[in-house]
């Protein structure tokens, strides 16, 4: 009974604490520009399921591919063992789902443990990676500090809860043949009874009552420290992944958004304005184009922030950040993430409202020009995110800005813009467009 | 050989299949003029009644777009695409995956619908209908290296067309450690062609570190399909010393060598 009260004001406490958070992530990421994203929501459904439920990019490198996907199966499938705790939770109940479903339950517990096993074994390969192997793209420079503490505590979160989930079991096996009316029978369970045997053997029946509610405990309490740890953190991917790929643009790689303001601009003073289109008046300000802040950005850019795992996929096939360029398009994701976390703990006093927000700053006070002007938009970041994010736009966005709004950039690029303008070739010659075909009609002359 | 301009046809009672987009790079650079001349020769020879703009042709707007000079681009796409209109042009072939892509991808956004193919592509279409053949011989022991362009591969999904080709040459063809999908970047798009390259920790250039790898192969000829990467890869090979020995090709070149055109 005491169990239960606490169960329960725990649960309440968790659900409100997480709604608060949730909201908060969701209300950051609109701070984004509002824009509709539609369109065949068949290819859309079909991205979910192949690219976001099915993995398919991440196995483009089998080894980790694997690993992953023991973790994130056994996550899938420990979702049902945690509705029962839920219900035993909130009931008082034990093993609720065990006597309902026969042999089913200890078909789908054997599923777990074996996955769980899998889990446990790729989580610590994982942290072997990351901590001694150091996988190059997991040490590069953005990841010093926070984000390797991040994925740290998340796989050492998934050892504890594994470990739980196995001293549960463990003991519950052993209970089952001392106390079978408070402990249902699940049937053989292949890898619980072995824990049991080896760990638990010899213990007294109150002390396996006490560690079987620990494990049981503490199992819960992983689960709802990881519910309220994921909007701080990385792993936030494992819910966002799915909307992520959702909204994934769908239309050519090669088509950048065109920009319909400087596109009527350029038609009305080359004459071809449409009729009726009323010119805008020549007092007003000049408007700023591209992305300066996150407000410019989409929502769908911002959603691409949070979504991020921060594996680095992208940045080690990115020809600049390859070639030691400062340039790394996970950092460029992880910055707009850091400086939408930043604005929006500022904003949630003010009801997210952005009008005239300005606390001096801007994404350039993250991203520097340096690593901006290194992308060759290679697109090799594109098709390397496993869940669809596109660290290839926000970069052009601003880009734009720096070109159109502040007439900065690489001043390379001068001599290119003024051939533009002149000539319509990117490079101003002497010679004539044409004179490339001179050679072939003098070789039939002579 | 003569080439005619949509402004020559406009004159006479006939109309072109298509249009040969040459590109900037095509019609100034010495290098990349000698691809817009092997594919001249190719359209020549499989009989394709084609034409090209001439002096009427504009930079696509590529780079000034992808540098971020969205005015640039816009004033190159619209007069382009006015010009386009003007003729009444339906297909246009390109050698070059940069102003492929835009003309393709970005211009039916403002007002430029055109059916766009690629070289490559139109090339193993004209050996397929028999229009042209390769003559055997010329690459016999020669160990060619493919490199994928970005705008063609991973921007536009073409990874087989180009390698097609190459296998119906008689030389021994190679892939990079790094292909298709994961195919390394010369170095030359969003517009980077025109300027330095930013500080390097490692002292690396990007077109370095593409021949280096594309050299592990050990190639005599290195094919390309983007006038960009072969002006890279040019410039990466001499670095390294190895200009003598290794030659970098268009598709579209490789071609012309095999039937001595």
């Amino acid at each position: 009974m005491v169990q239960q009260i606490i169960f329960l004001a725990l649960l309440g406490l968790v659900s409100f604490l997480a709604f608060k958070s949730y909201r908060h992530i969701y209300k950051s990421i609109m701070l984004g520009k509002g824009m509709v994203i539609s369109g065949d929501s068949g290819a859309r459904w079909k991205n979910v399921f192949l690219v976001a439920f099915g993995q398919k990019k991440m196995f483009t490198r089998f080894i980790p591919a694997m690993l992953h996907l023991f973790i994130y199966v056994a996550f899938l499938f420990t979702q049902i063992e945690l509705v029962e705790i839920i219900i035993d939770g909130v009931l008082g109940r034990h093993r609720f789902f065990a006597s309902a479903l026969g042999g089913l339950y200890t078909l789908i517990i054997n599923s777990i443990e074996f996955l769980s096993l899998g889990a446990l074994i790729s989580t610590i390969i994982f942290l072997w990676r990351r901590n001694m192997l150091k996988v190059p793209r997991l040490v590069m420079p953005e990841m010093k500090g926070w984000p390797t503490l991040d994925a740290n505590y998340i796989l050492i979160a998934e050892i504890v809860l594994i470990t739980a989930i196995f001293t549960m079991n463990g003991c519950d096996s052993l209970l089952q043949k001392l106390d079978p009316s408070h402990y249902p029978d699940t049937g053989h369970l292949a890898i619980s009874s072995i824990v049991g045997n080896v760990f638990f053997a010899g213990l007294s029946e109150s002390t396996l009552h006490f560690l079987e509610r620990a494990g049981w405990w503490l199992h819960i309490i992983v689960v709802f420290g990881f519910l309220l740890y994921l909007p701080i953190s990385k792993h936030l991917h494992i819910l966002l992944a799915f909307p992520n790929v959702f909204y994934a643009k769908l239309t050519s790689r090669g088509e950048m958004s065109n920009m319909p303001e400087i596109m009527n601009e350029v038609k009305s003073m080359m004459g071809l304005g449409d009729a009726g289109e009323e010119e805008p008046p020549m007092t007003e300000e000049l408007p700023d184009f591209g992305c300066k802040d996150i407000f410019d950005l989409s929502w769908k850019n911002i959603l691409d922030a949070y979504t991020c795992t921060e594996c680095g996929r992208c940045s080690s096939v990115c020809p600049a950040s390859q070639t030691g360029k400062k340039l790394s398009p996970r950092k460029v994701m992880m910055d707009i993430r850091d400086r939408t976390t930043e604005v929006a703990a500022a904003l949630k006093e003010k009801n997210y409202d952005k009008t005239a927000y300005d606390d001096g700053k801007s994404l350039f006070d993250y991203i520097s020009e340096e690593e901006l002007f290194a992308c060759t938009t290679c697109n090799a970041c594109v098709e390397a995110c496993p869940v669809m994010i596109n660290p290839l736009e926000p970069i052009l966005e601003l880009r734009r800005y720096k070109i159109l709004t502040e007439s900065a950039g690489p001043g390379d690029w001068l001599p290119m813009f003024t051939a533009l303008e002149n000539t319509g070739s990117v490079w101003q010659m002497p010679n004539e467009r044409f004179d490339w075909a001179k050679p072939l009609e003098e070789a039939e002359e002579g | 050989m003569k080439v005619y301009t949509l402004a020559d046809y406009a004159g006479m009672d006939t109309e072109p299949e298509i249009l040969f987009w040459v590109g900037c790079a095509g019609s100034f650079d010495p290098r990349a003029q000698k691809i817009t001349q092997s594919l001249v020769k190719i359209l020549h020879h499989a009989g394709i009644k084609y034409a090209v703009l001439g002096n009427e042709e504009s930079c696509t707007g590529d780079p000034a777009r992808r540098s971020g000079n969205e005015f640039i681009f816009q004033m190159m796409a619209l007069q382009n695409i006015e010009v386009l209109n003007m003729y009444k042009v339906n297909k246009i072939v390109t050698a070059c995956p940069h102003c492929f892509n835009t003309l393709k991808n970005e211009y039916p956004e403002l007002g430029g619908n055109y059916d766009v193919v690629h070289h490559t592509t139109l090339i193993q279409q004209l050996i397929d209908e028999g229009k042209i053949s390769i003559e055997g011989g010329a690459f016999q022991g020669k160990t060619i290296a493919y490199h994928d362009s970005c705008y063609l591969g991973r921007v536009n999904n073409i990874y087989e067309a180009p390698r097609d080709i190459l296998n119906k040459l008689d030389g021994d063809l190679k892939e990079a450690p790094r292909n298709r999908t994961k195919g390394f970047c010369c170095g030359a798009g969003g517009a980077q062609v025109f300027k330095e390259e930013e500080n390097s920790t490692t002292d690396t250039k990007v077109n370095h570190e593409r021949v280096g790898e594309l050299l592990e192969t050990k190639p005599d000829i290195i094919a390309a399909n983007c006038p960009y990467c072969i002006l890279m890869m040019n410039d990466g090979i001499k670095a390294k010393g190895k200009d003598e020995d290794v030659m970098v090709y268009d598709i579209s070149e490789l071609i012309v060598q095999a039937n001595k055109w």
